[in-house]
């Protein structure tokens, strides 16, 4: 029964290998499909890639000849550059899409962007789009090319969430068992979700903090006759900040888009300070040498004040370090086997 | 041993002391080559090259009295032939000590096709620029598709190209030997 | 013009009837002659046939009065692309329906004598069934104010709807419900309040959560239906309520119900069979893409597909007569406004041809009867369209031969690129249903065929 009909709306049987297996991992979607030795072994290889950033010469010819491209239908400095820098270190060629000045200005849709970036022999595709799923979308049609999801709307942002996994397992030893608080507007954070799925993945112990209008309360509760021991089950929610943070290993506190205040989620900015700003005084509560984080961009002042922003506790920049690592882990591990010239075994 | 009666033919070439020996032997090669320590690192290339290092370092130590500073050197990032393989890994590269010019010592388990020392001499030149390059192996199996020779090895194993050399140490195996086993009619 | 009349006799031989305007589901034999029903009850002796009578076999078949469809979308004038009224009337002739009402979301929009007139001409000319148009409530479906509502009577529309957008305005839905009083026909509804949903492109749930999308509250619905309900009690006017997805909808009917509101409702195949885990991937129990989540834009539709105890309380609505009949809101779309992200995806599934093969997942599963579905695919949609269609919702000697015949228990598998419908945007496709037409018949003309192998 297939026909091209069905295969474009998504209903083909191949679909079963949309994300790929651990060993032979196609695209980066979500970490939902991760297992937990896969995102060990990224963290590990990770590892690995700090040091290349370290090196006075940072530069491999891994990917040499690969070409990636980074397609972001949302403003972005940060999460681009990470990945641009990424595939440059890899040797891989970057080539950047902005949406403005290009085909999308003409109204093509994202697909037949797709299609045609497929057709120039792009190996990877690294997307970033304010619609939920827009990278499934791209996965689903175009088998010649790997996919790694970079934020899609209110979804996912895997990258972002293995970025913090590697730093905090790097400053924590291991993830198994820590407390790591996230505060703010999680119900709109694709960072807060990728986290939520590797951090239970992994064994943390996640503590939701924030307005009740801004917490996916739907989410944690899961659908017990489909997800069996559902891996949110063990995830609090304390609006209570002060008491959420008491023993935390991890604060991490998510960017307030202003929006959220137009939107009528918050009364106002001020009471959302006075309730769930991570300060000085907020964080003496956790456990001592606990690690600040933000995914960034930071409105200092407002979810994070200025002073722990900047402050010994915050690990803030080595999160950013430590995002091209991640990225250049997941293009080499994306690269690796497929295809292309015969390589003989080395021994 | 474990060949006898088991379906997938596999015969022993070296055992523990024989091992044990080689790795004396080259300890010895290098100190004389190189005329003591002096300005020598042994990059061990992982995972096996990295613990041969280590034993090498060791002997050196017990010969010498004197350390010969250590480096893991991990060429995932510089094969060749990425494409073909599934789920790759990469490990730490670690390189405590500058090796500008410095007489480097790169230490492997296996030299075949010549491929894996390739890739690691271009590793090796992103790192610094050593004075000299030699190259330590525990076997020589031949079959070189490159122009590349060991300047220490610890046993020539003529080999043919449906069969694998595999070396075995305590540190990441059961069982301390090198062995070889048929692949059948499987070529790689 | 097509020549929907049939001369020549047709004897449908030995199925089981199933007519429930007269209470009768019993084996015998249904003869059609000159485009009218000669007799549908007892099996009939050779001598009661007429010469040169065509004979259908029909041993393990159901014959019923053709299905009414009271929401469907046909999309001309203005979007042929999507669906045309030839393709849609086909649509529905393979679905088992004889009548389909369309709705006047067209561009330009059915709310003037002349759209009507186009409706109705091209109708005549090309499509195999019944086509009555409904007209809208406001001129262009804007929600401001009311069309020439008596003009658009006098041309022919069957009810008035701005479907597509829920009459907004409080005042004008109360407006239209008194105009419409002395009319006759019924104001149907598509009741969202869009406040509570900004940007919402599926159920507010786990499922919408899980996916990140924006979500459609069943408060949404309630609260303009509740609205409604309020108003209809108040002038007395005929409310419609169209397409109703969540159990609380069905407590507000079944409430008014009680007080004696004057207030008639309808349900779609999709709400009553599909969840919103499809648009996970998840088809009924088994999951239909593995490891990753599907996106899959053809579940998104308004009302959204909601979780299992909203389907169950629609099932139990229906059941019970709550909810006065099945519409299918046929809703068809070009491949490629579907092939985008679940937020930029048109709303709407094409449902003609497989209404009858999803809906009878509820009879196999012992969950209504035959005869109660059929009741609520031909009496219900007619008693909303007042007197004059029950002659289209029986089997009664003398009235148009309008019938199905399928079968019940025939096992299929969608195949969208089987479908008559331009519309190829289902979450169904590939799916197996159980219970296929073999035959339609309008005014004693076989539209539709299908006898297999």
């Amino acid at each position: 029964m297939t026909t091209p009909d069905a295969m474009a709306l998504g209903n083909d049987p191949q679909d079963v290998t949309l994300a790929g297996t651990a060993s032979t991992r196609r695209n980066v979607l979500d970490l939902d499909d991760f297992t937990p030795d896969e995102i060990a072994s990224v963290l590990d290889d990770t590892g690995a890639m700090v040091e290349v950033l370290g090196r006075d010469i940072k530069k491999v010819p891994t990917l040499r000849g690969r070409v990636v491209v980074t397609m972001f239908y949302e403003s972005s400095t940060r999460t681009r550059i990470s990945f641009e820098e990424a595939g440059k270190v890899l040797s891989a060629d970057v080539i950047n899409m902005a949406s403005s000045g290009s085909s999308v200005d003409k109204g093509e849709s994202l697909l037949n962007t797709g299609l045609t970036l497929q057709a120039m022999g792009v190996d990877v595709l690294v997307v970033r789009h304010p619609h939920s799923g827009a990278p499934y979308l791209l996965a689903r049609h175009l088998p010649q090319v790997s996919i790694i999801n970079a934020g899609d709307g209110l979804h996912a942002h895997p990258t972002q969430a293995l970025l913090d996994l590697y730093t905090m397992r790097e400053r924590l030893g291991s993830l198994s068992g820590a407390r790591v608080v996230i505060v703010g507007d999680v119900l709109h954070s694709r960072v807060a979700r990728s986290n939520l799925w590797g951090l239970t993945k992994m064994g943390a112990q996640v503590v939701l903090s924030g307005p009740t209008t801004l917490m996916p309360l739907d989410l944690l509760s899961g659908r017990d006759e489909l997800e069996e021991d559902h891996p949110f089950a063990q995830v609090e929610v304390d609006t209570d900040l002060d008491r959420a943070i008491e023993g935390a290993d991890v604060v991490m506190a998510l960017r307030l888009q202003s929006e959220r205040q137009q939107g009528g989620f918050l009364p106002s900015i001020r009471e959302y300070i006075r309730r769930w700003q991570v300060t000085d005084d907020r964080l003496a509560k956790a456990r001592s040498g606990a690690l600040v984080m933000h995914p960034g961009p930071m409105n200092e002042g407002v979810e994070i004040s200025t002073s722990l922003a900047h402050g010994e506790s915050s690990v803030i920049e080595a999160q950013v370090t430590n995002g091209v690592a991640v990225r250049m882990a997941l293009l080499y591990r994306l690269c690796a086997g497929r295809g292309g010239r015969n390589g003989e075994g080395n021994s | 041993m474990a060949s006898s009666g088991t379906e997938r033919p596999e015969r022993q070439i070296m055992d523990a002391q024989e091992i044990q020996r080689s790795m004396s032997r080259i300890a010895h090669e290098i100190l004389e080559r190189n005329r003591g320590v002096g300005d020598l690192v042994l990059v061990g290339i992982h995972t096996r090259g990295v613990i041969l290092s280590q034993r090498l370092a060791e002997n050196i130590q017990r010969f010498e009295g004197s350390q010969a500073p250590l480096a893991e050197l991990d060429i995932n990032l510089y094969r060749d032939d990425l494409q073909a393989r599934e789920n790759p890994r990469v490990r730490p590269t670690k390189f405590p000590v500058d090796i500008q010019g410095k007489r480097v010592v790169l230490v492997d388990d296996v030299l075949f096709t010549g491929r894996t020392i390739r890739a690691a001499l271009d590793a090796l030149s992103d790192l610094g620029r050593p004075r000299q390059v030699q190259l330590a192996i525990l076997v020589d199996r031949g079959h070189r598709e490159l122009p590349i020779r060991a300047d220490y090895v610890g046993k020539n194993v003529p080999t043919s190209l449906d069969e694998e050399v595999k070396v075995r140490l305590t540190e990441t195996d059961q069982n301390e030997d090198v062995i070889i086993v048929k692949l059948g009619r499987e070529i790689k | 013009m097509l020549n929907r009349t049939h001369n020549r006799p047709v004897l449908i031989k030995g199925a089981r009837i199933v007519d429930p305007g007269r209470g009768m589901d019993a084996a015998g034999d249904v003869l059609t002659q000159e485009g009218r029903i000669v007799s549908a009850g007892p099996i009939l002796s050779p001598s009661d046939v007429p010469d040169g009578t065509h004979s259908i076999p029909s041993n393990g078949l159901v014959v019923a009065p053709g299905f009414i469809d009271l929401h469907s979308h046909l999309r001309e004038p203005g979007y042929e692309y999507k669906e045309t009224i030839a393709t849609g009337a086909r649509a529905a002739a393979r679905g088992g329906f004889t009548s389909v009402c369309c709705m006047p979301n067209t561009d330009p929009a059915i709310d003037n004598e002349a759209v009507v007139e186009l409706v109705k001409r091209r109708a005549d000319a090309d499509a195999l069934v019944r086509v009555f148009p409904i007209g809208a409530v406001t001129k262009g479906r804007k929600g401001r104010e009311l069309c020439e509502m008596e003009e658009l009577a006098a041309a022919g529309v069957v009810a008035y709807s701005d479907d597509g957008d829920p009459v907004y305005d409080p005042n004008i839905m109360r407006l239209a419900l008194t105009y419409t009083l002395d009319l006759g026909m019924p104001v149907i509804n598509h009741c969202q309040e869009h406040s509570l949903c900004p940007g919402g492109v599926m159920a507010e749930g786990w499922t919408a959560t899980r996916l990140g999308l924006p979500g459609i509250p069943a408060a949404a619905e309630e609260a303009m239906v509740s609205r409604d309900l309020a108003l209809a009690e108040m002038t007395g006017g005929w409310l419609h309520l169209a397409h109703l997805s969540t159990a609380g909808s069905v407590d507000l009917v079944r409430q008014a119900r009680q007080r004696g509101v004057s207030v008639t409702c309808e349900v779609c195949p999709q709400h009553l069979y599909l969840t919103d885990e499809w648009a996970l991937g998840y088809q009924g129990d088994t999951v239909r893409t593995a490891g990753t989540l599907n996106y899959d834009t053809s579940t998104k539709v308004y009302p959204p597909l909601r979780g299992r105890s909203d389907v169950e309380a629609l099932i139990e609505g229906l059941a019970e007569g709550v909810i006065d009949c099945i519409a299918t809101d046929h809703a068809p779309h070009e491949l490629a406004s579907k092939e985008v992200t679940y937020e930029e995806a048109s709303f709407g599934i094409s449902v003609l041809e497989t209404a009858l093969g999803s809906l009878l997942a509820l009879v196999h599963g012992g969950r209504i009867s035959l005869s109660t579905l059929v009741d609520r695919l031909t009496v219900g949609p007619a008693r909303v369209l007042g007197p004059s269609f029950e002659q289209y919702a029986t089997l009664e000697a003398g009235s148009p031969a309008d019938l199905v015949l399928f079968d019940p228990n025939l096992e299929w598998t969608v195949d969208t690129s089987q479908f008559a419908s331009r519309g190829r945007n289902t979450p169904l496709q590939g799916a197996s249903l159980k219970g296929r037409v073999v035959a339609t018949m309008v005014e004693g003309r076989l539209v539709h065929q299908d006898f297999g192998v």
